[in-house]
């Protein structure tokens, strides 16, 4: 049997800036983005503003109301991240198997060093202590024989605890849980497990597999091994490169966009970001998807083939356009758009080579200049070379989705 | 309660290991540390910051130096 830790560093973002500044520990803080960008939400509150009610993802004027004298503190990722490296690094001393799941989780498999140090409850405690005294900042620690067990673990106590789900407790502690607290059980999911009187894991694991697999497809056996800790999916190590299924930049603009030529603009910043890290994983994208949302809040997704596998950003801002004005005709202005390219290929091979068009010399020398403008910024920043058009309205393009937004969310299947 | 960023004379040793020697007052006196008595990792609570911390004896007296990413401070109680 596997020793799993799954460990999840509390209200990070609240927790890190609370402990820069004393002054304001004992308040309602909140780490929130730009109003003036519109990106005011909340992104993470601490203990007191939790307790006000203060929830992550809702808006500024919303959390105000519950908790007046909220502190509102802008968001600093570099300090964030480097947070994360130092206890990723702490991590490291008990195992090698450290699966980071977003910024602030891991998991560790630590089955080969229990006689190390210690059981698995034991290098908890040891982990504990070392991330509050080196880091300042507190964790709660699940300890199981399963990733998704040990999830559910960090979540029951916080902050700062340790629980152990055995093989020999675990039906007390998982099974009364409602069938909400399983990853991967949704708004949608945890409706139908309600409809059929599932509401508890204890429930769902109960049930026959083939009900749940007829209702819910294979969804519904993944969900069963779940709740029965019959969960096999592996610790990753951080440097197995998993394959990616798609690459994709979206924003939410600091105005609405109103015309073709705004749209254009975000898009060739998205589309640069996009290219840049297709080359970087050495990849082309056969299709092109734009996601786009208006004032209103109604989104909507459009997606295309290209004629070839390509990862020039020309080529993806010219299929991204075309399928805007295709599909768009301004009911009403837009917040946030996004660029995904899709159905990915390796850059060496999968090549259809045209049968009357000349294998053009242009997209060539094309993908030889976007490589060295790559090296450039590698070398000098990304504001060292950039494109005319991004002069046109800064405020519009005044953003950098390669390197600004390095907190990807992550899925559980890889 | 607040952090004072302090000039330090620091010694490297050959094994990659810092050793302060003397830290410079903010009205430019310079204070000899005597021993160094701890060196960890250590989050500095009171002031806010983390880094590597020194515990120095100077002047008879127990202070916390940090050193947080090439800048040092000294913990304030």
């Amino acid at each position: 049997m596997r020793t799993i830790l799954h460990i999840d560093l509390n209200n990070f973002y609240a927790s890190v800036e609370c402990l820069y500044r004393p002054e304001i520990r004992d308040l309602p803080v909140a780490v929130c983005g730009d109003p003036l960008n519109r990106h005011g939400i909340i992104l993470a509150k601490n203990m007191i503003a939790k307790k006000m009610g203060v929830t992550t993802g809702e808006a500024i004027w919303q959390a105000k109301l519950k908790a007046p004298d909220l502190i509102l503190v802008p968001p600093d990722f570099q300090k964030y991240l480097r947070f994360s490296r130092l206890a990723r690094k702490i991590y490291y001393d008990y195992t090698d198997q450290v699966e980071p799941f977003g910024i602030d989780e891991c998991w560790l498999d630590v089955t080969g060093s229990v006689k190390l140090f210690g059981d698995g409850q034991t290098i908890a405690e040891t982990i504990r202590q070392r991330i509050k005294e080196e880091l300042g900042v507190t964790v709660s620690i699940g300890v199981s024989f399963n990733k998704i067990f040990a999830k559910l673990g960090s979540d029951l106590k916080k902050p700062d605890a340790i629980t152990v789900i055995a093989a020999d407790n675990y039906k007390n502690i998982v099974w009364p849980l409602p069938v909400e607290d399983l990853l991967y059980v949704g708004r949608s999911t945890s409706k139908k497990l309600h409809n059929f009187g599932l509401d508890t894991i204890g429930k769902l694991a109960c049930v026959d597999k083939k009900v749940l697999t007829s209702n819910l497809g294979k969804w519904g056996e993944v969900l069963w091994l779940f709740a029965n800790g019959l969960d096999t999916a592996p610790v990753r190590k951080t440097d197995e490169r998993t394959a990616v299924k798609s690459i994709g930049n979206s924003t939410t603009c600091p105005r609405d966009l109103v015309n073709n030529e705004d749209v254009r603009l975000v898009f060739t910043v998205l589309a640069e970001s996009v290219a840049a890290r297709l080359r970087d994983y050495g990849l082309k994208c056969t299709g092109i998807q734009i996601s786009l949302r208006d004032n209103q809040l109604y989104s909507a997704t459009r997606q295309g083939l290209l004629t070839k596998p390509s990862y020039l950003s020309t080529e993806i801002i010219g299929k991204a356009m075309e399928l805007f004005l295709a599909n768009y005709h301004w009911f009403r202005p837009l917040r946030s758009i996004g660029i995904r390219a899709i159905n990915l290929v390796t850059e060496k091979d999968h090549v259809q080579l045209a049968l009357f068009d000349d294998i053009d010399e242009k997209t060539r020398e094309q993908e030889s200049l976007s490589h060295t403008i790559d090296a450039i910024h590698s070398r000098f920043g990304h504001g060292s070379l950039i494109r005319a058009s991004c002069l046109l309205d800064s405020r519009l393009t005044g953003f950098n989705p390669k390197e600004d937004h390095v907190i990807h969310p992550v899925g559980y299947f890889k | 309660m607040s952090k004072i960023y302090l000039t330090v004379n620091v010694r490297h040793e050959k094994n990659g290991q810092a050793i302060p020697l003397s830290i410079i007052w903010e009205d430019g006196r310079l204070f000899a540390i005597d021993k160094v008595l701890d060196i960890r990792r250590a989050a500095c609570m009171k002031s806010g910051g983390i880094g590597i911390r020194y515990l120095c004896k100077i002047c008879g007296k127990t202070i916390a130096l940090y050193d947080e990413e090439g800048k040092w401070f000294m913990e304030m109680a």
